[in-house]
């Protein structure tokens, strides 16, 4: 892996911007980029979309299998969220077994959606003990431009929120390569987005873009959902070898609330619909 | 900026349906000629962050290709003091086909891996870059039969598109046969045609000017004669195929949603 090289120069100029409130895409601290999604990308997927926010993009495909459950929970079923940050997304990234970015990136979101009760597992059972579906989530990178953790696990929430169930053939016990017009059994109240901030200088950053996240001393991961209106968090990681010190720890949270208020509408319009 | 989008759909030409059809497979299922490719789409600059990015999709079949270098390979044991190094990586994505493929690579896609980076080496020069790589990314994010070809159509868009000295431009198709019948640009349901003599399947790819075969794989059953002229029919369809590649890189800086 080849590490991404910021010019002191480049470092000082984005530092002292942000001290005034300012960053070099016109964007306020606080600000995230313009969100696109696409569905289509794949038809033999339950669902495929291309998720784009500013110039960072990813690819998210959700898959249906059957399986046997795991003897500890016989009636519920299994989900698996894998992320491929490729070589064709970045210069950073290498070929072969994930990096521990990849595997950051992954383990994080999938435990958002699974801990948040997102998805009825007990839903996702075919015959207690014998079959249950399986969830598979894939993540590919396609271009990263910063904050692909946020962007994928939008994207999984979208992803899921959009995937049709495919038909079981329970005599043939396999499944069939046609979708029902049933969705995934989700819980839409449980249903909480991640939202990744940074210190970059003094200053904390909501969706950083590749130079920012560079240069930034630390990051703290907050998935939040919905509590009768409420934010409420449901999972956090802290990222990067920096400490958070107290009134830092005051502005993300109050960023947290404000940013939720703002932003959960728009997610659950894009997981929803309108 | 220099690396725009474009894209451009091709209409297949009114073929004429010269071959006789003795054979079990007398209509292509989705009621294309024998000698028809699907509707192709060509796109360049696709991925903003790379040095040259292109995707190729024809009906089912999309694949993008990414170039990034010549950059100074490592580790060093690797470098060739002579010229630089052409190294292709093909995957395909987990959700592209129906049964969700694993990440990471396989026998499978190392292999096609290989093959495509022999093609690809026929036609770039990289005399002028000693002790680097030149590495080409084929990804593959919905599958219908041809990704091998429908991914080298798209790296040689993006080694074009990356400025990578070329002698010639490439271009792909699968030729095959179904049966009896011979059939251009083979989509998933004729590659696992089981009736008669089955199914043949011919990865073929082909330099723009010498037409000089850079990648030929064969899997089925097939005489010479008829080896001949599946050849001949995929030479053709790749001068179409060209056409669209050609006319998606010219109109790199005038097209429409140029970015």
């Amino acid at each position: 892996m080849s590490k991404f090289i910021m010019p002191n120069l480049q470092r000082d100029k984005i530092e002292a911007y942000l001290a005034e409130g300012k960053r070099f895409d016109g964007r306020k601290a606080e600000d995230y980029r313009e969100i696109i999604v696409e569905d289509g990308v794949s038809p033999s997927a339950a669902s495929a979309i291309r998720v784009k926010v500013g110039k960072t993009e990813v690819l998210v495909g959700v898959h249906l299998g059957v399986t046997t459950p795991y003897p500890d929970s016989p009636d519920a079923g299994t989900f698996m969220t894998s992320a491929e940050l490729h070589p064709m997304a970045s210069q950073q990234f290498d070929i072969g077994r994930p990096g521990i970015t990849a595997i950051e990136l992954a383990r994080v979101i999938d435990r958002g959606i699974r801990e948040s009760g997102f998805i009825d597992f007990e839903k996702l059972c075919i015959e207690k003990g014998e079959k249950v579906w399986q969830v598979f989530v894939d993540i590919v990178a396609i271009n990263d431009d910063g904050n692909l953790l946020d962007v994928a696990g939008l994207a999984a929430l979208i992803a899921l929120g959009r995937a049709k169930m495919p038909v079981y053939n329970a005599e043939e016990g396999k499944v069939e390569h046609d979708f029902s017009d049933e969705g995934i059994p989700l819980s839409k109240e449980a249903m909480s987005f991640n939202m990744t901030f940074h210190k970059v200088g003094e200053t904390i950053v909501a969706d950083v873009s590749k130079e920012e996240e560079a240069i930034s001393k630390l990051r703290l991961s907050i998935a939040v959902g919905d509590n009768g209106g409420e934010p409420r968090i449901t999972a956090m990681q802290k990222g990067k070898p920096g400490a958070i010190n107290s009134k830092d720890m005051e502005t993300i949270l109050n960023l947290v609330e404000s940013k939720w208020k703002e932003m959960f509408p728009k997610v659950k319009e894009l997981v929803w619909g309108k | 900026m220099l690396r725009g989008t474009h894209s451009q759909v091709y209409l297949p030409r009114k073929a004429k349906n010269k071959m006789a059809v003795e054979g079990l497979y007398k209509k292509r299922i989705d009621g294309r000629k024998f000698d028809e490719v699907r509707p192709m789409i060509a796109k360049v600059g696709v991925v903003p962050s790379a040095d040259g990015s292109a995707s190729f999709e024809t009906g089912g079949t999309k694949a993008m290709a990414v170039v990034r270098g010549p950059r100074t390979l490592h580790p060093q044991h690797m470098q060739n003091a002579q010229k630089g190094v052409l190294r292709v990586s093909y995957g395909m994505m987990p959700f592209s086909v129906w049964d969700r493929i694993r990440p990471g690579p396989s026998r499978r896609s190392e292999e096609i891996s290989k093959v495509c980076e022999w093609a690809l080496s026929s036609v770039v020069d990289l005399s002028g870059f000693p002790n680097t790589v030149v590495d080409v990314f084929i990804q593959v994010p919905k599958a219908d039969a041809g990704t091998r070809v429908a991914g080298l159509n798209a790296a040689a868009m993006a080694l074009a598109h990356a400025g990578i000295p070329m002698k010639e431009m490439l271009t792909a198709i699968a030729v095959g046969k179904a049966d009896k019948t011979l059939l251009v640009d083979v989509d998933k349901a004729e590659e696992d045609f089981h009736d008669g003599e089955g199914a043949t399947d011919i990865p073929l790819a082909v330099t723009s000017r010498g037409k000089e075969v850079a990648l030929l794989q064969l899997d089925g059953k097939i005489s010479p004669s008829e080896l001949k002229e599946a050849i001949e029919m995929g030479k053709k369809a790749c001068d179409d195929i060209l056409k669209v590649q050609m006319e998606a890189l010219k109109n790199l800086n005038g097209g429409e949603d140029n970015e």
